[in-house]
């Protein structure tokens, strides 16, 4: 069991290599196919795609659809029938780069404006429409903290968790509301504040809802505050990988309870511009928004196992599926064709999404 | 001769799961300047004594010397801001995220005045020049792009990433673990190049590993950890690499004499 020479043992079986190629892991940037480049370009770019399919699509259904798709008038209609999907898929994104998934969104959304509503509306309000404002954010923050803290501290799957709350939360839509509509009318008597969002500014033909310029000022911040402070990089190194962020010193749970805390309060917004567009409360309004935010996170290119996305894919994925349906619906398609669209654009942007990821493979 | 202070010390540290014991009364030195290997087999203790020393595990009992001052980390943070660093053998890297980004991921740099206080505004330029200079400082600015991603990089060129990190913001100590576990042998060879470059500039390291001939390469001082504790430190000058291996499996009794560093 003696060895006398053990200082000269570890070179020795590294001799071999000696005459072997001494480059350790040079860049191997030549020799790549123009497929191949077109991979990475997308995996460096990954809204080039939604980008190109939003101006095709504008072009063709302008093109060899209705002339007058391409008025600003019928764009700036398209504007205002994403503006609520487009911020619900603020929110989205939010979740989905954690790798997560929010269900509950639109559920969040309609509780908000049912309760913005009953506190300003009828025989039991009794608040003002400004003071009302500030209990929808509550609640919309709440039902984000309840899902933020299952997912966090009972560490149940998001798609559970939001699967059941979304359930719960609109049960208590339809207790608190009666299951009753409150007509325009009488929002516009009671609390004109809560449609503020549905004056417009008008030039040109076209019609600007602030609730669009307001969606608009939503995915500026979202943008900065995911790309250039620490938060939102901690936001993608999570849903990157959760234990390397918890091991480089991040507080993953503080941060992932923020995350649906901040979905929960963007819904709360979504649900004042809700009242905005659409001018009454509907309990029953919204119910498809959970699943249309995430068409529109994913057509955004945004990946569903989290990390890596952009906010402003998600604008222009939200877009995307307006200008599918209207344009569409101007070209005399029916309604269940246009629901084919979006489903193919759906599972084309995913299967995008897994070629672009095996870039590094 | 008498011998230098320990940087980083522990006296009886014992940490129990139920009714496992995975660290009985163990020690540990390291002194300034060197490089620590710690050995032992599987089961035998090391990650719990290293999760100790870098504050991922509170011990029951036994005390910590940072300096000769006595520490209590509660949470990794702790270790860190005392000046313990640790390359993880996962690494800790975010694949999607660039080599800035993970360098920094977790104690951002934010811009001076307003757009950092109230905006919270990362100043990336100065993240960007900083990560440079380290990387260059370790001679792996092979790797050209700062902006680059993590998962685009080789084995080595991510291990080389942490390392840097570790070495940019350890002062005090840097803890590795297993750091040529993953690596091929030409890649191995430029981390242990690597880490003879971080001793070199005067931070004492704490290798963990399996790897013999690594181990008996760049450690000054070896800690053979068995059965929960530290059973001996020997100098691999004086020892062989098999004189190792029985010491840590109990065919051979440790070294009657302490050697001294």
């Amino acid at each position: 069991m003696t060895d006398n020479a053990p200082k000269a043992a570890p070179a020795d079986f590294e001799q071999a290599t000696a005459a072997a190629d001494q480059t350790v892991a040079s860049f191997d940037t030549h020799g790549r196919g123009p497929l191949q480049k077109l991979q990475h370009f997308l995996h460096n770019f990954p809204t080039t795609t939604p980008l190109l399919v939003l101006v095709l699509a504008v072009l063709v259904f302008g093109y060899f659809g209705a002339p007058r798709f391409l008025l600003v008038s019928t764009l700036s209609i398209i504007l205002a029938q994403v503006t609520i999907i487009a911020m619900i898929g603020v929110a989205q994104t939010l979740v989905i780069l954690t790798a997560g998934v929010d269900l509950s969104v639109g559920a969040i959304t309609v509780l908000v404006t049912v309760v913005l509503g009953g506190l300003t509306v009828g025989d039991n309000a009794f608040l003002s429409g400004p003071l009302a404002l500030p209990v929808g954010l509550a609640v919309g923050l709440l039902c984000g903290a309840i899902n933020g803290a299952l997912v966090t501290y009972v560490r149940l799957p998001p798609f559970i968790v939001t699967l059941g709350t979304w359930q719960i939360y609109y049960s208590i839509n339809l207790w608190y509301s009666d299951s009753a509509t409150v007509r325009a009318q009488d929002v516009e008597d009671a609390a004109p504040i809560l449609q503020w969002f549905g004056n417009a500014i008008e030039f040109g033909g076209a019609r600007f809802i602030y609730g669009s310029v307001f969606m608009v000022l939503l995915f500026c911040v979202a943008w900065y505050v995911l790309n250039w402070t620490a938060w939102g990089r901690h936001v993608h190194a999570i849903g990157d990988d959760p234990e390397a962020a918890t091991l480089a010193g991040i507080r993953t749970r503080r941060t992932l309870l923020q995350v649906y805390m901040a979905a929960g309060g963007i819904c709360a917004m979504a649900g004042w511009v809700l009242i905005g567009r659409i001018g009454s409360i509907s309990p029953a309004a919204g119910q498809s928004a959970n699943l249309d935010s995430i068409t529109a996170v994913v057509i955004g290119g945004t990946s569903l196992f989290g990390g890596r996305g952009s906010i402003v894919g998600t604008l222009l994925g939200a877009l995307i599926v307006g200008v599918f349906r209207t344009g569409l619906s101007i070209s005399g398609v029916e309604v269940l064709w246009q629901d084919l669209a979006v489903g193919v654009l759906s599972i084309t942007a995913v299967t995008i999404d897994q070629w672009i990821r095996r870039v590094s493979a | 001769m008498s011998a230098p202070a320990a940087v980083l010390s522990a006296r009886g540290l014992t940490k129990r799961y139920g009714r496992v014991t995975a660290l009985n009364h163990a020690d540990f030195d390291l002194y300034p300047g060197e490089i620590l290997g710690v050995i032992g087999d599987n089961g035998a203790g090391k990650t719990s004594l290293i999760k100790v020393l870098n504050g991922a595990v509170v011990p029951d009992e036994g005390e910590i010397r940072l300096d000769g001052q006595v520490v209590h980390f509660r949470t990794p943070e702790d270790a860190r801001n005392a000046g313990i660093e640790t390359v993880f053998q996962t690494l800790a890297l975010s694949p999607a995220l660039s080599i800035t980004d993970n360098m920094f991921l977790g104690r951002e740099i934010r811009s001076q005045g307003i757009l950092g206080k109230v905006f919270r505004k990362l100043d990336r330029g100065a993240m960007e020049r900083i990560a440079r200079e380290k990387l260059s400082e370790l001679g792996l600015m092979t790797i050209q792009n700062i902006a680059q991603t993590i998962e685009t990089m080789s084995g080595g060129q991510r291990q080389g990433v942490a390392v840097a990190r570790a070495a940019a913001f350890g002062s005090k100590v840097i803890i590795m673990d297993e750091p040529t576990a993953a690596l091929g042998v030409k890649e191995s060879r430029r981390v242990l190049e690597l880490i003879k470059d971080v001793k070199r500039r005067g931070l004492p390291i704490v290798l963990i590993s399996h790897n013999m001939p690594h181990v008996f390469e760049v450690c000054d001082r070896i800690h053979i950890h068995r059965l929960g504790r530290r059973l001996c430190t020997i100098d691999p000058r004086l020892h062989s690499m098999s004189d190792a291996v029985a010491m840590m499996t109990g065919a051979m009794a440790p070294p009657a004499v302490a050697e001294t560093v």
